[in-house]
């Protein structure tokens, strides 16, 4: 009788608690996809643990395949098994993703959390928006670091030092794709920053960008990897070179390497969550939690502390602290910060994903004569 | 024997021919020996020769146009790019059909990229355009509802348009009378049915399904006669209306969504692309381009393929020279050594074989660049002037050099296998002769260790034209390959086609070279040992 009484008993809880699981209806697990190293470990002590923290049992999974994150979604989406909940991807990849159809288009307004004061979502965002598939969490910069015992007496102070190699002679580094690299040809063969992508329409308009890119083609050393300049910076075989402004500051604060930034016509990018497209619903339940959660004020501002990338929501950025173990102010590192943010360079989305196709090709068949 | 010959066939013990009973001996034995290999051979085929068969396929492969644009597709037929005038009103209407419902199930945006490949800005034109083409035909849909609002209902189009045998299905009177506003509201039908599990009779219908009964009213006045009743007189009344109405071309709508969509151009490219398999991506990985007016050759500054596959192959040849100069004389040594001392020296061949691909191209750099160690060796000893130091890396050279390195072990293993299979008494003999150490190494020992170079060149050389990593971190710009390229169209820009046109081509050309090779040298001459 006892033992019927237990069994019952026990059998009613697990009920209930298969109930209480059912009624919430969220997966016990997700896994999150970024690009590892220090900016994966910011997402982690910024979001996830505290998250983790406050739901007991559940498990975070981290994949560190942000860079192949394009392909591999179609090729699971194909396969018509997604084994993804919430991916890390740059504002571009976004893009592409929504019009694949590979993320979900979300309304940020219904799915993400207002400021403090009560501004919807949509506002706090603002412009960052770029696409109705993306969540932004940072914006980031790539900017130009150079050696600060290479480069002779008068430092450089804005962008046209990569071009001027009577100056600053010696190597420079610059990415491997025309991005970027075609803005700042143009802003320094005379071209105004208003114009620079209707010039770059033009055919006759790329040439005058490679031309000019022709005059230091044989001291530039191509980038692929966000790594390759930091690198090539410390062992000086390089006097300057583009690479993201968080790397930058690593290099800089982090391991006291002889280098400094040139902030000047720093170019805005963006990078913050996609969900994929067709998740089923208790996974999409818990990713949608998960999202409100780690995408508003607190949270956003909270990962600065870790990296010098500023939050995307206008309502973070009074809330930006120290760095967690360095203890020094992060608000002059963001590129956001006024003082960095003088000259600045927007980078226009939808211009390149028109162009990105036709203009890679010629780029790289410049590269390679 | 004279029996066999005169008369029937030979037959065995009991009464069935011979050549019968050992086939049916050797057919249960070979399908014994195919249930063995049978689990290798489903596990290759599934997990190997599919998926590769299925991402060549790709190439060729072009289905999206004409299932994303069914209507316009049709409608192009008879337009002529030649004339170089924008299609006529019927091609713009067809269009708003078919991107409307295409923007309802989010597919235009992936037709836009893909043709985005051909014409630069057609994935924008595609994005904006999806945008509002929910609206296009909205003031046909004001200017029915205000002559009735029934035309509101989602009852009376249900009424009109669904057979009152099956609520599913278009009722033949509504095809017949109104043939694009039946299709259209099909779709709509069928859409909102798969994207958000609504119905027809809780949805007022998309704009342009009215754009589609006013085109259907003004060419057939007297549609009315198909229906009865209530419908009949709706229909009526609308088409005695509609020649009054205020109306604006699609044409203008889609200009006023993207002014592309003027262009010749970009209706070429539609029109280009519409059959179910294409050569396009073939074409544009050797450098050409299949246009409107046919196949034409890219401009000058586009053409990249064509230099990199010949590059890959200068390239590849050069690494698998490389690998026998040097691996030649190595795996001598091993084989001839005492075996204390050749095991010793294998480990050193192996060790770096052990270490991962990445330390050891990273290691290349740090040896290789400017400021590395090879540098600093040579302007310490004064050879090279510190201002002037050698570029060894971030070219060819340091790829050839950091490639070598990597496939060494691939060249030594199969001639270490095979001159440890070659008797040291012949040499010996040919020195007895009267050889002398040169005669008796290339006229004796040489040609014994012509499998282990054919095996060794074989590996060396189908491994170095796939590469794509060390390339990537070493070659800079002029040491990089074609892997490079279909690496980047695989995982940056998605253009699958084009990378598994590029792969295909790659694979014909190892293929060839294959075969030639089994020409001159002939493949029962390669041994692995």
């Amino acid at each position: 009788m006892k033992l019927k009484t237990i069994m019952l008993s026990t059998g009613a809880i697990a009920a209930a608690a298969s109930a209480y699981a059912a009624g919430h209806g969220m997966a016990d697990s997700m896994t999150l996809v970024s690009w590892g190293g220090a900016y994966q470990a910011s997402q982690t002590n910024a979001y996830s643990d505290p998250y983790k923290a406050e739901h007991d049992g559940l498990e975070v999974v981290w994949d560190e395949s942000s860079n192949e994150a394009v392909a591999k979604l179609r090729a699971m989406n194909e396969a018509g098994n997604i084994t993804w909940d919430l991916v890390d991807v740059v504002a571009s990849d976004a893009i592409r993703l929504c019009d694949e159809g590979l993320a979900l288009e979300i309304d940020h307004d219904e799915v993400l959390a207002a400021a403090p004061d009560g501004t919807p979502a949509s506002e706090d965002f603002g412009d960052l928006l770029v696409s109705d598939c993306f969540i932004p969490q940072i914006v980031y910069s790539t900017t130009v670091g150079y050696r600060t015992d290479l480069v002779g007496d008068t430092a450089p102070t804005d962008i046209c030092a990569i071009f001027d190699l009577e100056a600053y002679p010696g190597k420079r580094s610059l990415e491997k794709r025309p991005i970027n690299n075609m803005e700042w040809a143009l802003l320094c063969d005379g071209v105004a920053k208003a114009d620079v992508y209707d010039v770059l329409s033009t055919e006759a308009g790329q040439d005058q960008a490679l031309a000019k890119l022709d005059t230091i083609k044989d001291s530039v050393v191509w980038w692929s990897a966000g790594a390759d300049t930091p690198q090539l910076l410390a062992d000086g075989e390089v006097v300057m070179g583009s690479t993201y402004n968080g790397r930058l500051f690593s290099l800089i604060e982090e391991q006291d390497q002889p280098v400094a930034m040139l902030w000047d016509a720093q170019v805005f990018d963006l990078d913050g969550w996609i969900v994929p497209a067709g998740l089923p619903e208790d996974r999409l339940a818990r990713v949608m939690d998960f999202l409100y959660f780690a995408t508003d004020t607190q949270r956003l501002a909270d990962q600065a502390k870790y990296i010098s990338y500023g939050p995307a929501r206008a309502s973070s950025a009074p809330l930006v602290g120290q760095h967690a173990t360095l203890g020094i102010d992060m608000a002059p590192h963001m590129p956001t910060d006024p003082a960095n943010a003088t000259n600045t360079f927007l980078y226009n989305y939808e211009w390149w994903a028109d162009y990105r196709d036709d203009l890679d090709a010629k780029f790289q068949a410049w590269l390679a004569k | 024997m004279s029996d066999a010959s005169q008369a029937g066939p030979v037959l065995a013990a009991d009464g069935t021919p011979l050549k019968k009973s050992l086939q049916r001996a050797l057919r249960a034995q070979k399908l014994r020996a195919l249930a063995l290999i049978a689990p290798l051979l489903i596990f290759i085929l599934v997990t190997f020769v599919g998926p590769i068969a299925d991402m060549l396929f790709r190439s060729v492969e072009n289905a999206i146009v004409s299932e994303t644009l069914p209507r316009t597709v049709v409608a192009l037929e008879d337009w002529d790019h030649e004339a170089g005038e924008a299609p006529s009103e019927d091609v713009y209407r067809m269009m708003t059909y078919d991107m409307v419902t295409a923007a309802e199930l989010k597919t235009h945006t992936r037709l836009g990229s893909r043709l985005n490949y051909e014409t630069t800005g057609i994935s924008s034109m595609f994005r904006k355009t999806g945008r509002r083409v929910d609206d296009f035909g909205e003031e046909y849909t004001d200017q029915f509802v205000a002559l009735n609002p029934a035309w509101e209902e989602p009852a009376t189009w249900v009424a009109l348009m669904a057979a009152s045998t099956d609520p599913f299905a278009i009722s033949p009177a509504a095809e017949q009378a109104l043939p694009e506003t039946a299709s259209i509201y099909a779709d709509f039908a069928k859409t909102i049915a798969d994207t958000k599990g609504d119905s027809v009779t809780e949805e007022e219908p998309w704009h342009p399904v009215y754009l589609a009964l006013y085109t259907d009213l003004i060419a057939n006045p007297d549609a009315a006669s198909a229906f009865s009743g209530e419908s009949a007189a709706l229909i009526s009344a609308a088409a005695a209306a509609v020649p009054t109405f205020e109306v604006t071309t699609t044409k203008d709508l889609f200009v006023k969504a993207d002014k592309g969509w003027t262009d010749p151009e970009v209706w070429g490219t539609i029109k280009a692309f519409t059959p179910e398999y294409t050569s396009g991506y073939f074409l544009a990985s050797v450098d050409l381009k299949k246009s409107p007016d046919g196949i034409e050759s890219l401009p000058e500054d586009r053409q990249i393929y064509m230099l990199l596959f010949k590059r890959t192959l200068f390239m590849s040849l050069m690494i698998m020279g490389s690998c026998v100069i040097l691996g030649y004389p190595i795996a001598f040594l091993l084989a001839n050594l005492p075996m204390r001392t050749s095991n010793l020296l294998m480990i050193l061949v192996l060790l770096p074989f052990w270490t991962s691909l990445l330390v050891r191209t990273s290691a290349w750099k740090i040896l290789l660049q400017q400021q590395g160690v090879i540098n600093d060796i040579l302007v310490w000893i004064g050879l090279v002037d510190d201002a002037d130091r050698l570029v060894m890396i971030n070219n060819q050279f340091g790829t050839i050099v950091a490639m070598t390195h990597i496939l060494l072990p691939f060249m030594i293993l199969p001639l270490y296998s095979v001159m440890k299979t070659i008797p040291p008494y012949y040499v010996r003999a040919a020195k007895s002769l009267g050889a002398t150490n040169w005669v008796a190494f290339w006229r004796v020992y040489f040609p014994q260790s012509v499998p282990g170079i054919g095996a060794g060149c074989i590996l060396v050389f189908i491994l170095a034209i796939g590469y794509y990593i060390t390339p990537e971190l070493v070659g800079g710009t002029t040491g990089t390959f074609i892997s490079n390229r279909i690496a980047y169209h695989i995982s940056s820009s998605l253009n699958w086609g084009l990378a598994a046109a590029l792969g295909t081509i790659l694979l014909a050309v190892v293929l060839i070279l294959y075969w030639v090779y089994d020409k001159i040298v002939g493949i029962d001459n390669v041994s692995l040992g």
